[in-house]
Parts: C-alpha cells; sequence; structure tokens
C-alpha cells in the first residue's frame, strides 16, 4: 500500500488494521530529533506572542479560545506525553489524541521487568505498566506518527528506554527504526534497575555511540532520585551530580551537547514554600549545565491521588520552567498517583501546560528573577556541596566504590549522611559478571561501533567488510513479525472487531471498550463509612469491580468526598441511539454583523404566574454571553408577566421577536402558555410579525413547535443559541416575504 | 555512613573560589571521575554490545541471541561476535550470513573455537 492511500481524515477513526499491514517493507521518514520553529514575535488572533512556535493545522484549542477567535497558540517548548497502557494498539489512538491538543513528544514507557530482558523481544505481546518494545510495535507506532504528523502538521518525536541490560542491542534497534530519542543514563541501571555497574558504564558507551550516529536526543535518569528519595528537596547536590556523570561520560563518548538533555523537575511540592527551593535549584542547573538541553519533567514524589491537588503542583512547575528555561516540557498525567494514565488525563496533562505556557507567554518582558539574595545564595550553596560531593566520590577511590559504599540516594542533604542510600556491589546485579575484556584481535565489522577495534586497514567504513551494515543498508534488517501465536496483536484486535460489527459502545479509558467509568459522589459522612456507602451504592446500582480511587476529606464528620472507578455491565447498540441534529450556529462574528447592519430588538418575559428569572436572565445578559453580547436589543418584562401583555410590548417596541419563559409545568401550564402566545398573535394579526420563542427546563423544540411557535429551547441552551436562531429565521422569514411580492 | 551536615567546615577550600572558577572544578571533577569508566568501556565488550553488532550486520535478534551464547560457553566474546562470525565464513567459504546462521543452529562450534583459541567453560 502506498502512502498516499493511508492517510487521517479528521472525522474518521485510525485503521489500526490497515497500519499492521505490509511491516516489513515501512522505513522510517526521518532519524533524530526535530525541535518546534520557534517565533520570538508572533501575532496569532488578536495578540502578540514572545513564546510560541510555529500553529498545527488541526488542533482542539483550549475551552476559552472560542472567546478569542479559535486560537491555538503552540508554545516554544516541545511537549510531552508518556503514553503506555500496556496495548501499543490503543495508544495509537490515544497518541492522535495528544497531538490534536499539542503534544510533540510522544514518550513510550516499557513494561515491567523489560530492563531485566538480556536480549530484544519481538512481536506484539501485552504489556503491564508500560508497553513490550519491539521492531514491530515501534514500526506501526513510528507509522501511525507519521500519519499523525501529517494530519496536524507538525513533527513528532517518538521516545523511549535504552536502558537495561540490552542497551546497545535497543539503541541499534532505535537508529534502524528512526526512534527520535532516548533515555539513557547507566546511573538509573545501577541505583535503580540493579544492573551490574561495570556491564551498565560499558553498554552505556556502546549505546551512546550508536545514539549519536542518528542525532537521537538523549535524556538522563536524574530525576528518579526526586521520585525515590524520602525528601526530595535534600538530593539535590547529588542531582547535579548525577547529571555531570552522564553528560560528561556521553560527551566523551562522542554525543554532541546540544543532543543531550537533563531531566529535571522541580523538586518539591505545596505545602512546602516549593518556589523559594525550586527556583534556585532550577536557576544552578542552567547555569552549570549551559550548552546541554534542559527537559523539565513535572514533580511526580508528591503527587496523591487528588487530581486537582496534582495538577496545581504542575502549574508551579510550569512557572519555573518559563522563568528560566526549558526545551522539552513534559507532562505528568493527574491521574498518575492512582492508576496507569487514562486517555483523558494525557490531554489533560498536556492542556495544563499548554494553558499554563500560553498564559505565561512574555513573562521574562514583565519580571524577572532577582539574581542576588536568595537565589544567589542558594545556587552557590547547591554548587559547593555538589562540588564536595564529586570531591568525595574520588578520594573513594572513584565511581564504582562510592556506589559501593552507599552514596547514591542518601536521604541526607550532602554533606550531611544518614546512611540509608542505595549500595551496589561491584560484582552484583542483574548481568554482573559477563563483561569481558577485548582481545588484542578483537573485531567489529559494523559503523558506529564504540572502544577498539581492529580493523583491516584502508576501509572507507568498517562495514566495507560485510557489503554494508544495517545502519547504511536499511534492507539488511531482519523483521520478525510475531513469536507467540495467542499473545498478540491481532488477537485483541478480534474481539475489538467483534464488538464493532455488532454495533456495541461501551465507555473506555485505556483499552478500546475496557467498560471502565468514574463516579464522584458525597457522602455527610466520615470517610470510613463514605467509602462502604460509595461501594455499596455502586453494587446496587450493578457495577461491577467498584473501587475508591479518591477520597477527600471535607470535615472529618460532615461529610466526604469519594471518587469510585468500576466496569459498566452492559454496551449500547450504535443504531439504536437517538442522537439529536445539531442545529447549525452561526458564527459570532457573522451574528454580530447581521444584528448591526438591521438592528433587532426582542421582547422577553417569563410568562404566567412564574417569578423564576435566572435561565431568561442568562439568555439575555450580556455578561453570560446572552443575545445582547451579540448587539440585541432586549426589552425585559420580568416576571410573573400575563401572556397579552407581553405581545402589546412587542407591537409598542416593532420588535422582531418576543421570547417567553416558561418554568412552571403543573396541569402542562408551560405548553398552554404557549399556545396562547401563538393564538393571541394570530389573534391579533400580528403572527406574521413576530418571531416567536419557548424557552425553559422542560421545553423542547419540537413541542414548541406543535404549541404554534418558531422554536424552543430546553436545558443547556446558551445565548449564542437563540441569537443565531434569530438571526437565520429573520433571513428565512425575509425571503420567504419578497419570494411571496 | 552517617555524618551530620559538615558544610560550613568542608567547604573552606571553596569559599575563596569565583563562581566561574567553582564551575570549572566542578566539570573538572566530573571528568576526572568518568575517565576510567570511558577507558574500561573503551577495552571492553558484553554480551549485548555483540549481539548489537550481529543486529547491524544482518541477524535476527532470535540468530544473535544464539551466537553470542556459544561465543560465552567458549570463553570467544573477546573476539568479537564478528569477528568470529566471519572467521567461520572464511573457514568454510561460505557467505558470513550463512556462516552466522550455521553457528545458530549449533553447527560449526568446535572448528570455530580451536580456530581461535577457546575454552569450554
Amino acid at each position: 500500500m502506498s502512502e498516499n492511500e493511508l492517510r487521517l481524515s479528521p472525522n474518521e477513526k485510525m485503521d489500526i488494521q490497515k497500519i499492521l499491514e505490509d511491516l516489513e517493507h515501512y522505513r522510517p521518514r526521518r532519524k533524530g530529533w526535530v525541535w518546534r520553529e520557534k517565533h520570538p514575535l508572533q501575532k496569532i488572533g488578536p495578540f502578540e506572542y514572545r513564546n510560541t512556535s510555529t500553529g498545527l493545522k488541526r488542533f482542539v484549542p483550549l475551552p476559552a479560545a472560542k472567546y478569542f477567535g479559535g486560537i491555538d497558540p503552540q508554545p516554544d517548548f516541545t511537549i510531552t506525553s508518556e503514553i503506555a497502557s500496556g496495548r501499543f494498539e490503543d495508544d495509537l489512538r490515544r497518541m492522535r489524541m495528544a497531538a490534536w491538543h499539542g503534544a510533540d513528544h510522544i514518550m513510550v514507557i516499557r513494561t515491567t521487568g523489560q530492563s531485566h530482558i538480556d536480549g530484544l523481544l519481538e512481536g506484539t505481546p501485552e504489556g503491564v505498566g508500560g508497553i513490550p518494545i519491539t521492531r514491530k510495535q515501534l514500526r506501526a507506532t513510528r507509522k501511525a506518527l507519521d500519519l499523525i504528523e501529517d494530519e496536524v502538521g507538525r513533527p513528532i518525536n517518538l521516545h523511549s528506554y535504552v536502558s537495561g541490560v540490552a542497551g546497545p542491542e535497543i539503541a541499534v534497534l532505535f537508529a534502524e527504526e528512526g526512534v527520535n530519542g532516548a533515555h539513557q543514563d547507566p546511573q538509573y541501571n545501577i541505583l535503580y534497575r540493579n544492573v551490574n555497574m561495570v556491564r551498565s558504564f560499558v553498554d552505556a558507551a556502546c549505546a551512546k555511540k550508536v545514539m549519536a550516529s542518528v542525532g537521537m536526543l538523549q535524556i538522563d535518569g536524574a530525576h528518579n532520585a526526586n521520585a525515590t528519595a524520602r525528601e526530595a528537596w535534600k538530593v539535590m547536590p547529588e542531582l547535579l551530580v548525577q547529571h555531570a556523570i552522564n553528560c560528561a561520560f556521553s560527551t566523551m563518548v562522542g554525543m554532541p551537547k546540544e543532543n543531550i538533555a537533563l531531566s529535571t523537575v522541580p523538586p518539591t511540592a505545596p505545602p512546602a514554600p516549593c518556589l523559594a527551593l525550586d527556583l534556585p535549584y532550577a536557576v544552578a542547573l542552567r547555569w552549570l549545565f549551559s550548552g546541554y538541553k534542559i527537559r523539565a519533567q513535572q514533580n511526580t514524589r508528591y503527587i496523591e491521588s487528588d487530581m486537582r491537588e496534582a495538577t496545581v503542583t504542575h502549574v508551579l512547575n510550569l512557572l519555573v520552567s518559563r522563568l528560566t528555561s526549558a526545551d522539552i516540557q513534559s507532562t505528568i498525567t493527574p491521574d498518575e498517583g492512582r492508576n496507569v494514565p487514562w486517555h483523558y488525563n494525557n490531554i489533560a496533562a498536556v492542556d495544563t501546560a499548554k494553558q499554563v505556557l500560553s498564559g505565561l507567554d512574555s513573562l521574562k518582558e514583565l519580571v524577572e528573577i532577582k539574581r542576588d539574595g536568595l537565589v544567589k545564595e542558594r545556587v552557590r550553596e547547591l554548587v559547593e556541596r555538589a562540588v564536595l560531593f564529586l570531591e568525595e566520590i574520588k578520594e573513594k577511590g572513584g565511581y564504582f566504590n562510592a556506589v559501593a559504599s552507599g552514596f547514591f540516594v542518601d536521604s541526607g542533604y550532602y554533606p550531611e549522611r544518614n546512611g540509608d542510600g542505595i549500595k551496589r556491589d561491584i560484582d552484583g546485579g542483574v548481568g554482573a559478571g559477563t563483561v569481558v575484556p577485548r582481545d588484542p584481535d578483537y573485531m567489529a565489522p559494523v559503523c558506529h561501533h564504540f572502544g577498539y577495534n581492529k580493523l583491516p586497514e584502508g576501509l572507507s567504513k568498517p562495514c566495507d567488510l560485510i557489503g554494508g551494515c544495517t545502519l547504511c543498508n536499511p534492507d539488511k534488517i531482519v523483521y520478525i513479525d510475531e513469536l507467540d501465536p495467542e499473545d498478540n496483536v491481532y488477537k485483541r484486535l478480534e474481539k475489538v472487531r467483534r464488538e464493532k460489527e455488532a454495533g456495541l459502545i461501551r465507555p473506555e479509558v485505556q483499552w478500546a471498550g475496557d467498560g471502565y467509568i468514574t463516579m464522584t459522589m458525597f457522602f455527610a459522612e466520615p470517610a470510613d463509612v463514605a467509602e462502604a456507602a460509595a461501594i455499596a451504592v455502586a453494587e446496587k446500582l450493578g457495577l461491577e469491580e467498584p473501587l475508591v480511587i479518591h477520597k477527600g476529606i471535607m470535615h472529618p464528620a460532615e461529610g466526604t468526598l469519594i471518587e469510585l472507578k468500576a466496569r459498566v455491565p452492559v454496551a449500547v447498540r450504535r443504531d439504536e441511539l437517538k442522537i439529536p441534529e445539531k442545529p447549525e450556529i452561526l458564527s459570532p462574528d457573522e451574528i454580530r454583523e447581521d444584528v448591526r447592519q438591521n438592528p433587532m430588538t426582542v421582547v422577553a418575559a417569563t410568562v404566567g404566574e412564574d417569578e423564576h428569572s435566572v435561565g431568561m436572565r442568562e439568555i439575555i445578559d450580556i455578561k453570560h454571553g446572552g443575545i445582547e453580547s451579540f448587539g440585541i436589543r432586549a426589552v425585559y418584562l420580568g416576571t410573573s408577566v400575563p401572556v397579552e401583555k407581553v405581545v402589546n410590548a412587542a407591537i409598542e417596541h416593532d420588535a422582531d421577536a418576543i421570547l417567553i419563559s416558561t418554568i412552571i409545568t403543573h396541569a402542562d401550564v408551560h405548553k398552554k402558555n404557549m399556545e396562547r402566545l401563538h393564538k393571541l398573535c394570530v389573534e391579533k394579526g400580528v403572527r406574521d410579525r413576530f418571531i416567536l420563542v419557548g424557552g425553559g427546563t422542560q421545553v423542547t423544540d419540537e413541542m414548541a413547535k406543535s404549541c404554534g411557535l418558531d422554536a424552543g429551547f430546553g436545558r443547556g441552551t446558551k445565548g449564542i443559541h437563540v441569537a443565531s436562531f434569530l438571526v437565520k429565521r429573520r433571513r428565512e422569514l425575509r425571503k420567504r416575504r419578497e419570494g411571496e411580492k | 555512613m552517617e555524618r551530620p551536615d559538615d558544610f560550613e567546615k568542608r567547604r573552606e577550600h571553596l569559599k575563596g573560589l569565583s563562581d566561574e572558577e567553582l564551575k570549572q572544578r566542578f566539570w573538572q571533577l566530573a571528568e576526572e571521575i568518568v575517565r576510567p569508566l570511558y577507558e574500561l568501556a573503551w577495552s571492553h565488550t558484553s554480551p549485548s554490545i555483540e549481539r548489537s553488532v550481529l543486529l547491524r550486520m544482518g541477524f535476527s535478534s532470535l540468530e544473535a541471541k544464539a551466537i553470542v551464547s556459544g561465543l560465552e560457553k567458549r570463553g570467544l566474546l573477546g573476539k568479537g561476535a564478528g569477528r568470529a562470525v566471519l572467521e567461520y565464513a572464511a573457514m568454510t567459504g561460505s557467505h558470513y550470513l550463512e556462516a552466522g546462521r550455521a553457528l545458530s543452529e549449533g553447527k560449526g562450534w568446535e572448528e570455530l573455537s580451536r580456530r581461535l583459541g577457546g575454552v569450554t567453560r
């Protein structure tokens, strides 16, 4: 199938089956990392921006964008979304959603345990807490991202992990398959994956050289110290040391500085006075590591199940990024403290970044960091502490000895030591004893191979010996499709296809039709009672596997907020759904222009013995975005107005339309009011002069029309719906009158 | 090791450095610490490194795994998997891909081991 045949259409779902076809012949369209195109000054809609990049062709803007002409300014920082649910085929759909919201760096977390697998995985088995990274999965993902980047009009970087005991192989795989960025940090293997330290560094050099050969962006693993330390702010001196070790090692191996990004996290969160700690740290990093890239990650260490709290912490992290700098702004989903992220929480996190970074545009033109005082003091102190740390590593006899004596991830603020650091044995860990010296006649006939290599003299490149390696000639790559006849994507998609063919729809949070929903409940009970009550309610509703995912104490005795997830045991049929036809709404500008050229007056009232005024005011008032905001003149007569008085007022004001609100439905009084309005207008011979509109919580368009009115508006109506209708209806009536003439 | 925060005492020798000098010292120390690691990596290899060579030569991950495990068993990893495969191809007069596949199927190891001076572990 040619590339041209496979194209995404905004109103159609991505065809996963088609993406899986012919992967054997798929080749990545480019290699290496791509940054956004930045614009130091850009006019977008009515505004000037100083921190944006080229916009997207297709996007979902922030909700409030509708007040600003639907603009979707794209910040200058690359925005990351981590997407890895265990089934890559479902993640592809989520990647498309994330791209429309503004993500251009898609990070795929690996399945639990992959870092201890000594070799590559193949096929498409299901993962746990991440995705088994394989050639097939990477090809399918990169192919889908090709389509998605064409759809949104901006390159998307794919990223995963070159770590664990198979680092060099994974680096080659990534280089072959056009993976654009990767985590690579031997210290991460040693400290957090208990990979043998010798193996880890020897492998890392090889992996890094291969990564550098294709311009892959490297991100280090230092942020993990934040996520694991008891008091995350105390590891700041050590973090500077960890960044330095990986940076110095990488550049020595031949990786250019501009392809090396520091993974850094503001270490604290409220109620700590986090800015006073996080900002000097951010300044120290950017000063000490000038020339390197900054990947600003968001805090996970202090994220609990409260999504509101998580979001506020992340907003503060974004403030630090804007106040200092970042090349990549990574996002943590607000549900990270609850579960493997769900579709819409990836989107929430991307939107939070986009919203805050847009809102803080031009910040540095307005404020600057006070460089003396607290910042200066703290930066100096942090760097001195880090230098002392490095000095002591040397005194101990080097890096390996330092790790063996528990130097790293100690909870003390260096040089304070609490003796609780992670200790690793030089002869211990996964892969211990597997490293051997290269013999004098060691030889590797391939390109971009790090280290001693006794090649015959006179070669223009090493792979001349074998007629080309896979990095020079991709046709030499051996593609394996599936190894497991049961645990693979085709088996999983079969079930999805059966459901689709049966026309069934189920809710989902991560996997096609997984059936999960969440419910929010408040109980005027203490937490333990509320939790039990929530489960009991869910069970009575017939929900399966109910689980409380968040508890918020409003007061120890007065009440508890509960959020619960559960599986719904039912599916609905698409062909049985009643989907109301959407009225086409005119744009605010078009309505305003029409009203400007032909002024419009409406008379409005709540009729009968009815004192409800809120609904009508919402439809009319300028401050609620009511019809007045489009230039329509509204004569509001108040509540409990007799229908006759409304009609007389309309005649007196030579109105274009009459709007009545009728909320009370006792004995069908709402229908009677609407019928009376129509009949009265007919009796007085003015029915043709007025557009008659009824509204109220129980009113429907159908009902209003059956009562003789032109339209009815029910619950959820906004001013623009009514204004748009009035303009369109007036045009229709004019046309009709002209036709009659 | 447990130790109270003796920062004020330890920093005595850093006090007099300018910010730029401090930064320079930071990077100099970092480089001194990673230099021996770099040299270790330069002169050593591992099973994953050798499989990465075989992948680049055009072998599948399954073949690479079998060949490297054969080399490890016979103490031949230090020769390099690429060198071993090319050696066997020369010995048998076959294309190196065929030679490597034969090795991955368990064939030819004795001859190759004798040629390269391997030992059985």
